[in-house]
């Protein structure tokens, strides 16, 4: 048998990847925030401050894709498998959404523009959907 | 897949809580299992059969006859 200081090892190890990845999504919030209503109201003239912004939200958005990534690594495999299930059918969702949208836009059936952040929150919605059917069928 | 691990781990006395300790699983995934709603990997396969020292196929039954 495994001994009990590997195991607790092992769940100390996911529950580090889970706030590192929390303060990682925490922070490319922020920037976001930082990045859209600065060039609004606080440099609303600077193309620098924008372009500087806009990278740095950019770099801590890859920090988190790392983070998500190690913390699918301390998963055990059922999880795993729940997780990049629901992943799978998040990205498969944010595909078929925007090649649709674009298919109509081309074709001139669209009477407004939709913004970006409600493709965001339909993959969002579509993920947390997908990990509660996915724990729902495994527990 | 049908398992035998609810009646090995019942044997010997263990919790689910005790077995995902010795398969560096979690308790869930040691439930999933045993209700066989989640086939195993073939590592945490023999992971299982290492920790029960039994055969793998004396452990776990995929329905088709040899």
């Amino acid at each position: 048998m495994n001994s009990p200081t590997a195991h607790k090892e092992q769940q100390n190890q996911q529950s580090q990847a889970t706030v590192r990845l929390a303060l990682w999504t925490a922070a490319w919030l922020l920037m976001m925030a930082i990045a859209v209503f600065g060039s609004e109201f606080l440099w609303p003239n600077s193309k620098a401050l924008a372009a500087f912004a806009t990278v740095v939200h950019l770099a801590v958005g890859i920090g988190m894709i790392l983070a998500n990534k190690h913390h699918l690594h301390t998963l055990d495999e059922m999880h795993q498998k729940i997780q990049l299930e629901a992943m799978g059918i998040t990205l498969g969702v944010g595909f078929v959404l925007g090649f649709s949208y674009s298919v109509a836009d081309i074709a001139g059936l669209l009477a407004t523009r939709m913004h970006i952040s409600y493709f965001a929150v339909a993959m969002a919605l579509t993920y947390i959907v997908s990990i509660v059917v996915g724990f729902r069928r495994y527990h | 897949m049908k398992n035998r691990l609810k009646t090995l781990r019942a044997e010997r006395d263990w919790t689910q809580a005790q077995l995902a300790e010795a398969l560096l699983v979690s308790r869930q995934t040691v439930n999933a299992l045993e209700k066989g709603k989640y086939d195993p990997s073939l590592p945490l396969a023999f992971r299982v059969a290492r920790v029960f020292e039994l055969a793998i196929e004396d452990i776990f039954d995929d329905g088709v006859e040899s």
